[in-house]
This record gives C-alpha cells, sequence and structure tokens, in this order.
C-alpha cells in the first residue's frame, strides 16, 4: 500500500507571529508536524545603524534606544560605554550605580513583558493584562527618573542627564516591593499552572553542546546548563560591586527558560535594592566636548550588555571625525530567531511555534534595527 | 516532576481579584498626572529666545526649522527667528532643551493632541498655546547642559610687572589652550551680525578647533585685512552677543582671532591672495586708518593703484598713534603693514594733504577718493586754566609716547575722562612713573571703557574718583599746573528714560595736587584741510560726514569711513567702512573701466 501526505506551506505573520513584532515565519507542515522552517525579516528595517554615520555623536544616543522597543536601556548604555571608551571620559561613580539600577529596572519590565507574551502564546490571556499593568508601575519609575515611559534616552556619553529626583528612593523602594508580591500570584497563574507545565516541557529543546556554537546567550544559554552571564564574565558599571545569583538549570526547554527569566526577577530586584542602599552622593554627568565639534578620537570599541535576552554588543568605530564611522548592534534575536529558530522548530507542532518565538526572546525590532 | 492536582487548581486563585479596582485610569474622568521631569510639547519663552538656532542644529530628526514670527524683528544679538517644531519628526529626545544656550526652550507635562489636520502638528511653542509654558517640566538646567560655560582663562603679566614697562599685558594662548577655547562654540553665528565687519566668525573658530590655523588666517582675510590688531584691541560687540555668554562666559572670539594670526609671521608668504591685473585707475586714501588700510588692499587685489597719505611718520591711524603699546605692540603693526606693502599698496608717510599736498591736486590726479582722517582734534574742557603748562591733551599725550618723544607728567597725574583714551592714558601715565588718579564725572558703570580695560587699570593702582567734575586748574608760583579743583556730582536720573546725569552738588569742592592734567572727554574730526568750495557741498551732520550705502559722500567720487562716518568710533567699524567703500569705489567706476575696456577693444 503506498502512503500519500500532503505537505502545506502556512505563513506565520508577518503580523506578530507570537506577540513578538513583525516578522514572518514560513512553514512546511504535515498535518501538524513542521518539516520545515524558514524565517524571513526585512518588516521593521529602519536603517538606524546606516543613519548614526550621518549623526553627530550626541545625535545617535535618541536612536539607539529604538533599537529594541521592550528594552532600550541596554542599547544607551552599550553605546554611551562605547563613545566612552574611544573618547576616554570617566564616568562619574554615583552615575555608574544610577546606570545599574536603571539596567535592572528595565529588565525586570522586560520580563513582565516576556511574561505577558509568553502566556498569551500558550492561551492565558489574564496574565498580559496583570504583567503589563505591573510594568507600567516601572515605567511609573522611569517616568520620573527620565522623562520617558518607553523611550528614556536618559543615559548619554558622560553619564546620566539628570539626577534622581526627589523621593525617587522611597517610590522605587516600594515598587520593588510591590512586584515581588506579585510573583507568587504570577507563580500560580503562570509557572504552576498545570497546562504550562505539560505544553513547555520538553519543547523546543536547545542542544546544550551546540547552544555556544550557535552563538546563543542569555536565559536559553543559562537553560542550557551554561554558567554565562556578561555582568559576571565581563563586569560593567557597578555589578562587582552588587551581590546576585546567576540561575542555571539543564532542561533547555520552553519551561527551563522561563524559570531562569522568573528567577532573574527576584535577583533583579535585590540589585536595585543594595544600588539605592550603596549609591554615594556626587555628580551624574561628566561634561563632554562641544557636542557640535566633539571629534572621538580615532578607534574602535567592542562593549557588552547582558539585557534581559541575552548579551547586547555594540562595535563603534570612530574615524576621528564628529561622526561615527560605524555603530554594530549584535543583539541577541538575530541569533535565535533568525537562524537558531529554523533549527528548533521541526518537528515541532504548529501551536508551539509562538510559544517557541516567545521563549527565545525573538524581537524583529533588534534584528533588523 | 510531573503536574499534580495542585497545579491545575491554583490557576483559580486569581478568581481573588474579581471585583477589585483595577489599576488602570478612566480617562476622561481621571486623567494621568504626569511626572515633574516629563518630556510632553515644547514651549519657548519668546521674549528670552534670541534664536540662535541651536536647537535646531542639534536636532537628529530635523524636526526644528527656524522661522520667522510676526511681532519679532531681528536685532543685533537676535536673529528674530524663532523654533517651530514638527511632531510628525519629533521624538521627545529633548537634545534641544539641552544644548539652548538661553534656556529658553523646555519641554512641559502636555501630551495629548488630536486633529485631522496635518498642519496641525507644526508648532511655534511659546507663541502658539502659550498654556503649556503654565507647567513646564523637562527644563534646560545648567549644570547638565552640553554647552560649555567655562572660558579658558587668559594669561596676563603681573600687575607689579605691568608698569614697569610697555610689555604686552595680554599674552596670548598657548595652542593647546585656543583649541580648548575654540571648541567651545557653538557655531550658531548670532555674533556676525553684532560685528560691524560681519566676519566670518563660526568658520574661522571653527578652523582654529580644528587646528587648521591657515584655514582660519584666510578666512579673517576674507574682509578684515587687519585681523590681527582687531585681535589684540578689537571692541569684540560679537563677544556682548555671544549665545554661550547669556548664561556663562562668551567665546574668547577676540583672543582666538590674536591666536590664528600670531601663528604666521609672515603673511606674504602664506596667504597668496588672487590679485587682478592692473586696470590703470588710481585711488586717493587720506589717512591711513584701518579705515584707510582696508580700502587700499581691496582695491589693490581688485586691480587699482592706491596711494595712502598719512601725516604721520606711520600708518596705523589711531591704532599707532592712540592705543598704547602695551595693548597693540608696534611690531604687530609693521608685519600687517608690511604684508599690505606686499601686496601693492602704497603707503606715503608725513604727508599731510592740505599742507604738503593740495587737495585739488588729489582731485585732479586720482579717479577717486577715499577719506579716513579720524578723530584726533580733542575736545576741550572748558573750564579756568586748562591752557596751563602741565595740562595737555589725552590724543596728544599718546601720540607722543607712541612716536618715542620723551613726554614728563611729573610725579601725579589726572585724567579727566571715562572712556577707552582716558584709561590709556592713565595707564601709561604709570608706567612713566606716576601716581595717577582717573576722575570721573559719573558712576563707575556708565564709563564708556573697556570693562577689562577699567579692571587693568585699578589692578595696575588708578585711583578712580567718580562722579567727580573738574571745576579749574590751578597754576603754582612758577605759572604751571599745581593742583586741580573739582566737584562731587550726585546723579539725576533722566526723564528721558536715558542714562542718569551729574549735578554738582554746591560747597563740595575738593583739591587734588597733581603735576599733570590730562584731558580724555572725546575728540572731534578736523575738516580745516578742505577746500571751502568743496566743503560747502559736503554734508555734515553733528560733526560727522553723511554718506550712502556705498560709503559715498554727497560728493561723486568721494568717499569716507572710519571715525568720520561712523557713531561706534572703532577699529572695527572703520574696517566696515573701509571694506564697503572699496566696494563702493569698485561699483563707481565700473562704467569707467568698462568704457576704458571698449575704447582699447575689449582687452
Amino acid at each position: 500500500m503506498i502512503q500519500t501526505v500532503k505537505e502545506t506551506t502556512l505563513f506565520l505573520g508577518p503580523q506578530h507571529p507570537g506577540i513578538t513584532g513583525n516578522m514572518m515565519v514560513e512553514l512546511k507542515v504535515i498535518g501538524d508536524t513542521i518539516k520545515k522552517a524558514t524565517t524571513h525579516v526585512g518588516y521593521l528595517h529602519r536603517g538606524f545603524e546606516k543613519l548614526m554615520e550621518e549623526r553627530l555623536y550626541i545625535q545617535c544616543f535618541p536612536i539607539v534606544c529604538r533599537i529594541c522597543v521592550p528594552e532600550p536601556d541596554p542599547n544607551e548604555e552599550n553605546f554611551a560605554r562605547g563613545v566612552e571608551e574611544l573618547a576616554g571620559i570617566e564616568v562619574p561613580e554615583r552615575a555608574k550605580w544610577i546606570r545599574t539600577m536603571v539596567l535592572e529596572l528595565s529588565r525586570i519590565q522586560a520580563y513582565l513583558f516576556w511574561m505577558g507574551g509568553q502566556s498569551a502564546s500558550v492561551g492565558l490571556y489574564t496574565m498580559p493584562q496583570w504583567t503589563i499593568g505591573d510594568r507600567d508601575y516601572i515605567l511609573d519609575l522611569f517616568e520620573d527618573l527620565t522623562g520617558g515611559r518607553v523611550y528614556h534616552m536618559y543615559i548619554w556619553p558622560g553619564g546620566v542627564r539628570r539626577d534622581l529626583p526627589k523621593g525617587f528612593r522611597d517610590k522605587a523602594l516600594k515598587t520593588m516591593d510591590y512586584i515581588e508580591s506579585r510573583l507568587p500570584d504570577y507563580d500560580r497563574l503562570l509557572f504552576e499552572n498545570a497546562m504550562f507545565l505539560k505544553r513547555a516541557r520538553g519543547i523546543g529543546v536547545i542542544d546544550p553542546e551546540k547552544a555556544l556554537e550557535w552563538g546563543v546567550v542569555g536565559p536559553p544559554l543559562r537553560a542550557a546548563g551554561h554558567h554565562n552571564d556578561t555582568r559576571i564574565d565581563d563586569p560593567y558599571e557597578k555589578y562587582p560591586e552588587v551581590d546576585f545569583i546567576v540561575p542555571t538549570r539543564s532542561e533547555s526547554d520552553v519551561y527551563a527558560r522561563a524559570m531562569i527569566r522568573r528567577f532573574e526577577i527576584e535577583q533583579s530586584i535585590l540589585i536595585v535594592r543594595q544600588v539605592l542602599d550603596k549609591m554615594p552622593e556626587g555628580d551624574v554627568y561628566e561634561q563632554i566636548p562641544n557636542p557640535f565639534y566633539w571629534q572621538v578620537p580615532k578607534g574602535d570599541a567592542y562593549v557588552r550588555t547582558e539585557s534581559a535576552r541575552g548579551e547586547f554588543a555594540y562595535y563603534v568605530v570612530s574615524d576621528g571625525s564628529t561622526k561615527p564611522r560605524r555603530v554594530h548592534a549584535r543583539g541577541p534575536a538575530f541569533v535565535h530567531a533568525v537562524s537558531l529558530l529554523e533549527d528548533l522548530l521541526i518537528e515541532q507542532n504548529i501551536a508551539d511555534v509562538s510559544m517557541i518565538m516567545n521563549s527565545l526572546g525573538t524581537c524583529p525590532p533588534e534584528i533588523e534595527r | 516532576m510531573s503536574a499534580t492536582i495542585k497545579n491545575v487548581l491554583s490557576p483559580f486563585s486569581a478568581l481573588k481579584f474579581l471585583g477589585k479596582k483595577p489599576h488602570t485610569i478612566r480617562y476622561p474622568k481621571e486623567t494621568k498626572k504626569t511626572a515633574d521631569r516629563y518630556r510632553g510639547f515644547h514651549y519657548n519663552d519668546i521674549e528670552t529666545c534670541i534664536g540662535c538656532g541651536n536647537c535646531a542644529n542639534i536636532c537628529q530628526n530635523a524636526a526644528i526649522d527656524m522661522v520667522k514670527v510676526p511681532g519679532i524683528e531681528p536685532k543685533v544679538g537676535d536673529s528674530g527667528l524663532r523654533p517651530r517644531i514638527d511632531y510628525g519628526r519629533c521624538c521627545w529626545c529633548g537634545l534641544c532643551v539641552d544644548v539652548c544656550p538661553t534656556g529658553s526652550l523646555a519641554l512641559s507635562k502636555e501630551y495629548t493632541h488630536v486633529s485631522d489636520d496635518p498642519e496641525d502638528f507644526l508648532l511655534l511653542p511659546g507663541i502658539e498655546h502659550p498654556e503649556f509654558g503654565d507647567e513646564l517640566s523637562y527644563v534646560s538646567e545648567k549644570g547638565y547642559n552640553l554647552l560649555d560655560w567655562v572660558r579658558v582663562p587668559m594669561r596676563e603679566l603681573d600687575p607689579n610687572e605691568r608698569v614697569r614697562s610697555f610689555a604686552e599685558v595680554v599674552l596670548g594662548y598657548m595652542e593647546e589652550e585656543a583649541r580648548a577655547e575654540a571648541s567651545r562654540c557653538a557655531g550658531c553665528g548670532i555674533c556676525v551680525s553684532a560685528c560691524p565687519d560681519h566676519m566670518h566668525i563660526p568658520e574661522y573658530i571653527r578652523a582654529i578647533a580644528e587646528a587648521d590655523d591657515l584655514q582660519s588666517l584666510q578666512v579673517i582675510y576674507d574682509n578684515n585685512p587687519l585681523g590681527e590688531m582687531c585681535g589684540k584691541v578689537c571692541t569684540r560687540r560679537c563677544e556682548g552677543v555671544c549665545v554661550i555668554g547669556h548664561r556663562g562666559e562668551p567665546v574668547a572670539i577676540r583672543w582666538l582671532k590674536r591666536f590664528a594670526t600670531e601663528q604666521f609671521s609672515d603673511f606674504g608668504k602664506v596667504l597668496n591672495p588672487e590679485i587682478r591685473p592692473k586696470n590703470g585707475l588710481k585711488i586717493g586714501v587720506i589717512g591711513g586708518g584701518p579705515a584707510g588700510l582696508t580700502v587700499g588692499y581691496y582695491l589693490v587685489l581688485k586691480g587699482y593703484d592706491v596711494d595712502i597719505y598719512e601725516a604721520l611718520p606711520k600708518a596705523g591711524g589711531m591704532t599707532m598713534a592712540g592705543i598704547p603699546k602695551y595693548r597693540f605692540p608696534e611690531d604687530s603693526l609693521d608685519k600687517q603693514l608690511r604684508y599690505m606693502e606686499e601686496v601693492g599698496v602704497k603707503i606715503i608717510t608725513n604727508t599731510r594733504i592740505g599742507k604738503d599736498v593740495p587737495f585739488e591736486k588729489m582731485l585732479s590726479s586720482y579717479d577717486a577718493i577715499f577719506m579716513g582722517i579720524g578723530f584726533h582734534k580733542p575736545y576741550l574742557l572748558g573750564i579756568p586754566g586748562e591752557d596751563l603748562p602741565g595740562s595737555i591733551q589725552a590724543v596728544t599725550f599718546l601720540r607722543d609716547v607712541n612716536f618715542g618723544k620723551k613726554v614728563d607728567v611729573g610725579k601725579s597725574v589726572v585724567v579727566i575722562g571715562g572712556g577707552d583714551v582716558a584709561i590709556d592714558a592713565a595707564r601709561v601715565s604709570r608706567r612713566l612713573g606716576a601716581e595717577v588718579t582717573l576722575l570721573y564725572r559719573r558712576r563707575k558703570q556708565d564709563m564708556p571703557a573697556d570693562e577689562e580695560e577699567i579692571v587693568g587699570a585699578i589692578e595696575e593702582g588708578v585711583i578712580l574718583i567718580t562722579q567727580g567734575i573738574p571745576l579749574e586748574v590751578i597754576p603754582g608760583e612758577d605759572g604751571r599746573v599745581k593742583a586741580i579743583k573739582y566737584g562731587m556730582a550726585e546723579m539725576i536720573p533722566d526723564p528721558k528714560g536715558g542714562r542718569p546725569r551729574p549735578r554738582l552738588i554746591e560747597g563740595d569742592e575738593r583739591i587734588l595736587e597733581v603735576d599733570t592734567v590730562i584731558a580724555a572727554i572725546g575728540q572731534q574730526a578736523d575738516y580745516s584741510f578742505i577746500p571751502e568750495e568743496l566743503m560747502s557741498q559736503l554734508e555734515i551732520e553733528r560733526g560727522r560726514l553723511k554718506v550712502d550705502k556705498w560709503q559715498q559722500t554727497s560728493v561723486p567720487g568721494l568717499f569716507a569711513g572710519g571715525d568720520t562716518v561712523n557713531r561706534t568710533a572703532d577699529a572695527i567699524s572703520a574696517i566696515a567702512d573701509g571694506l564697503r567703500a572699496a566696494e563702493g569705489i569698485d561699483h563707481y567706476l565700473t562704467p569707467k573701466l568698462t568704457k576704458q575696456r571698449i575704447d582699447t577693444g575689449l582687452k
């Protein structure tokens, strides 16, 4: 008897496949099972890297934050640190502490955002209502601190743009307490939910042996058992002076990646509290040269930051003129969601695609820039 | 671990939130209160804004245009333009606020705007929606601004050292200092409108910042052939309007010009200006001051033959005869004159028109004449004893000292006046070893002299007596000056809103014993050398010649500039006059030149 099968092509996207941003995954399926997956990007290309070549250094910092919508701050910090390294600017101590705090607040809000996406991708629509709402309390902090909610444009070469406003410390501590008090609710609704356990375990497994070869970073790499975190491996700002734990797991599946993030929220809350306690008084901004004429010395700098999605890096090249010769952003989403995703999706169920994409931290605006 | 019954039931705990008050704001019943630092729509304090355009230049989205606004007229230090924001482009980064020199631009707490008309998204902050100014949030703070408010200090000779010689007081910037100072400039160009000569200030400063001194020199020489002189003694109106000066110290534009010109010991070797072939026309210039030299330089470049007649032994006008050597050393003037002569300007010294050469001869032998004769005739005090031996005029005194004549002022000197000439006379007298008192009829803040000069004089030990009106010069037994009698004055506000006038207080008269009285209360032009017939045709208004936009007087072919024409009476205004006159003369002679070319077969 000859068995015939029919292969169907299914286009997932480009309108927000799995609440990630605009990209498309072209699937060849037989029944519900994926036989081949091809990723297509190109829907969000804004040409930021090229635009920066035509901008003064100071004009670049409002651009870089837009590279990643859910998590702009690592971009700002990375670019600023790259330029500071080239120009030899020493940032005031207090500014470093503030930057550390901003990066951790940013991590918490990014995880809350991810949590909403991850749960929605498995059909849990109460979670996004909670986490996006709670995330807004952190955005309120950002609004007080920087004047902006999503795009802060706060960290710039030389330090940060303004000192903490009055009453910020108390408000931040209160918000941290609130987020911490919400974690058991999240646990009951998502992380201990039988449905999530059933669907997320054993799905989207990245071979721990090959994870490094692939260039996997961040929570997916830690979920594969590798103890890897830029904050520890290549410390920057004030991370050497705060205590925190870098969690690892071994399952390397969607569930393991979720639990890593869940655990890291607690760690980030701890870091924010430590920063607020240890932060010294002082200046927050080292005056940069006249921005209209500022010629950054010739050279190149490669700087790394641990973002919520993993190692984020900027390569800044100066030819000694007033504008950068090249600014290249190396983001985790490019590795995770373009090449790795194609491999992970094979033999998976159609319904799991967006769940896997979410667990990898897919972010098309960062892929395309 | 596998899913247990507990895992199945735990999600239902979410039901406990049913009926609780949501965290969200119920719009429009409740509105969101924005943070104190919120970056909403712009607001611009129109009165404080000077339209420098820094905001438009820094905007990385090109969202800001500088536009003409009805009711705001351009004036010196204010372009008359105001920023207009395109909210289709603005990303609310606030760089415009952080680069605003006056602090007029700010972001407000307003963030909602609904309209179906795209034009509605163009906002002239401060003019449209002035109510945004009620609640400002992201405002310009000096400590977080991108501009550098502090000037690189200029090194000067110690005051005790200064009074011992005529050595230059200001030492000039070292290379690194100059580069650092030059890089403070924001390049907005507001200063250009304040400069009488409209020098290309941002361009030559930028060149200095980029370590291209030759480029800087070339830009300076584009419209000022006496850049080094201006770099030392200019009245620097530009610095008075420098945008950074609104909240900090203005860029040291004068010292930077000085730096650029001092980098070259021989301008002829580096400048190589394009000189047009000789056209055969001859221009006579009366007076070798800044105005006359400028006319000469730019007309020679245009192919004219220029003869400059100078009555004194050296050209330079007041900058040679009036300004003391500790401010403007002679070798610096020589260097600039030497370059002029290399280019082809003919300077005939020791020749006074009307005495050595008759004016009529000038009229017959030149195609056009420029008069830059300056103000060399002093006003008299009009008090008894003014003509006693030992009572002298500041202009004569400074001229004698500058030309190396031996002048004995005795042990004590009183200088009467409050202008730059008075300060110069006082500081020169200090250098001649005298105790110097400066007597001025108004208050210190009313003195027309440069603030820096007043400070310098006081540092050097000049004693300042303000609100003192000279009444009489008292002779001694030998018939020479023995003392001066002056009365104290009180200030009476001017009902018309002008500066307050001094009024003598009856009975408060004082006597100061001095060896020399130097009067420095102003100068005027001496037109006595002009033939009567010509003089009757010239229009003169309050001592100054009336000229048109080409600097031409009411007599065709006779041009004038410098102190005899402009009210500001400084070197840079004279240079500006000269530049305009050079254009004017060229314009005036063009028909003649064209006819000449036609007659000779269009060669």
